[in-house]
């Protein structure tokens, strides 16, 4: 029932936009407030990076997006986030459908250790239930694997476990699988921080890729990453320890490595802090 | 500096009597377990034979016989215990790392931990009294027994399974939950496969706690000469029960009881590491490979 709240509001708009309008966003650990009146609108078939120094909320920004900050214990949130139209913290909306739109890739890369690649791929499947036939389970391995760049190095190996692949292959299965249960936006919480140099540029090739068909919000400590990469750049910073997170500014990522508006900005992708 | 590179001859002493010390130690701790192990192992040999495993003790005074009926018992009691222990540990353990939250976890851990150090003589006390009060006075039975037997090996299937719940990582809890996954499904698809062969290994100290005892199954399962293949009907002979009897209860030929009672000892231990062999098979074959993130 919840359900059909997402997704009979969204189905009939989703090739025309999957825009996320984040209004008034705070969120708290317990009495710490993590992020302050966050307001900021994420562009459709854009990738948008959020930079600031370490505390100045950005992963818990993330995470409330698709509603997983409010899995961590005493967490809160006050504020909506609109994905197209629908709030995703209306009283009907559950938490459980909404990230079933919205996917999420993890700083390191966290396949399920007891499934071979294939069942990898397909666990979103298995876990929301989905009946798959092992033709049509085929299909989507293989369609998945290759949006992730990763069908040519697994074809011949899918029954072995996740974990005999490389870290970057790990990555790029754990964006597979997200892939797989066809989400509108991808979250992808710093995906390349725990990869080496080679398999950070396969990632970046990939989400290039990724922008045709989703919605991509990427948080990274990388200034070159979020330059090469994004669209879009927020920035947030975090007047010191305890203080609630902010954003400073949002606009295209020209713009903000270019001429940013504020001097803190300016700053901070100058690397002359943080 | 050139005294840097000398050899310190006080650290050298250190290093060495240390040495000595804990190697002592460790043989002080292996001796009297090769000693029990030898002297079960030469005794029993005295009565390791087909008669000993293929017959009962029904209507044997004196030389020959065997213990067929009580390690066909010692197997289905420990079964039943298992069939029922380990469902509730499991679920209770569930409970406590996946949905339980505020005063009534804590309640449950501080229970099971009180119920851990339980005496199984109260055990077997308990579930007696529940006997007689369902079934009268006089009743017993091998449920009976595995009952008693159930209460002593549930805190221990709780205690390691919730320990190995707990090991399953956040990041894969994480992963399922970003994939649109409900509370449920998380559970059994994910983190019940990822920790199985930890919850196996804890089944099987669970086992190893019980397959020996033997003050509650004396009192609620009783004794018998005869084979009994039905748990819910009448005395079931068990093992260590068979061993206390046979020590206890000797008749002329001294030597034959005693012979009995060391190679009832010997297949006690022999069940037990079969067991634990066999566990440690599966427990390797299923264990989730190792976290590898190449670099």
């Amino acid at each position: 029932m919840t359900d059909t709240t997402v997704t009979t509001a969204a189905t009939p708009t989703v090739s025309s936009s999957r825009r996320l309008a984040i209004e008034s966003m705070s969120a708290y650990y317990g009495d710490v407030q993590a992020l302050a009146d966050i307001s900021l609108t994420i562009e459709p078939h854009t990738i948008t990076a959020f930079i600031g120094p370490s505390g100045c909320g950005k992963s818990t920004l993330l995470r409330t997006i698709n509603r997983m900050h409010e899995t961590a214990p005493h967490a809160k949130v006050a504020g909506s986030i609109r994905l197209d139209g629908v709030d995703l913290y209306g009283a009907n909306v559950d938490p459980v459908a909404v990230r079933r739109k919205i996917g999420m890739v993890f700083q390191r890369p966290n396949p399920f250790l007891t499934m071979s690649i294939r069942d990898n791929v397909l666990a979103g499947l298995k876990l929301q239930h989905r009946k798959v036939s092992k033709t049509h389970g085929d299909d989507i391995t293989e369609m998945s694997l290759r949006a992730a760049n990763l069908w040519d190095s697994v074809k011949d190996r899918l029954n072995k476990p996740g974990s005999s692949l490389s870290g970057g292959q790990q990555q790029r299965l754990c964006i597979a699988r997200v892939i797989a249960v066809e989400p509108d936006v991808i979250l992808m919480d710093e995906p390349c921080s725990a990869l080496d140099p080679i398999s950070t540029a396969a990632i970046e090739d990939l989400m290039i890729n990724l922008r045709r068909d989703y919605t991509v919000v990427i948080v990274t400590h990388n200034m070159q990453q979020a330059r090469r990469v994004s669209d879009r750049t927020a920035f947030f910073t975090v007047a010191g320890a305890g203080e609630p997170g902010r954003l400073i500014e949002c606009g295209s990522t020209e713009q903000i490595f270019s001429h940013p508006v504020h001097q803190a900005t300016a700053d901070y992708v100058g690397g002359r802090f943080g | 500096m050139s005294t840097s590179y000398r050899v310190d001859w006080r650290r050298r002493l250190t290093d060495r009597s240390m040495t000595v010390v804990v190697t002592g130690c460790f043989v002080a701790a292996m001796v009297p377990l090769v000693w029990l192990l030898g002297t079960v192992v030469t005794k029993g040999l005295a009565r390791f034979d087909w008669t000993f495993f293929t017959s009962s003790m029904r209507g044997i005074v004196g030389d020959g016989g065997g213990a067929l009926h009580a390690i066909w018992g010692t197997v289905l009691i420990t079964a039943a215990t298992v069939a029922i222990s380990v469902p509730i540990g499991v679920a209770t353990a569930i409970y406590l790392t996946e949905y339980g939250s505020g005063w009534l976890p804590r309640l449950i851990r501080f229970l099971v931990q009180v119920l851990t150090g339980l005496p199984s003589i109260v055990a077997g006390l308990f579930i007696y009294a529940l006997v007689v009060i369902l079934a009268g006075p006089g009743a017993r039975s091998g449920v009976a027994g595995a009952l008693a037997l159930s209460l002593l090996m549930t805190p221990v299937v709780i205690t390691s399974a919730e320990q190995m719940l707990r090991l399953v990582p956040t990041s894969v809890r994480e992963a399922a939950i970003g994939l649109g996954a409900a509370k449920h499904a998380i559970v059994a698809t994910i983190i019940l496969p990822h920790a199985a062969s930890g919850i196996l290994a804890g089944v099987m100290l669970g086992v190893c706690r019980i397959i020996g005892e033997t003050a509650p199954l004396l009192l609620v399962a009783g004794f018998t000469d005869a084979m009994n293949s039905s748990i819910f009907d009448s005395r079931m002979a068990t093992l260590p029960v068979y061993i206390y009897s046979q020590w206890q209860n000797k008749g002329a030929d001294l030597a034959a009881y005693d012979n009995r009672a060391w190679t009832a000892a010997l297949v006690l231990i022999g069940l037990v590491l079969i067991f634990n062999l066999t566990s440690r098979l599966i427990t390797h074959r299923f264990a989730p490979a190792a976290q590898g993130v190449g670099d």
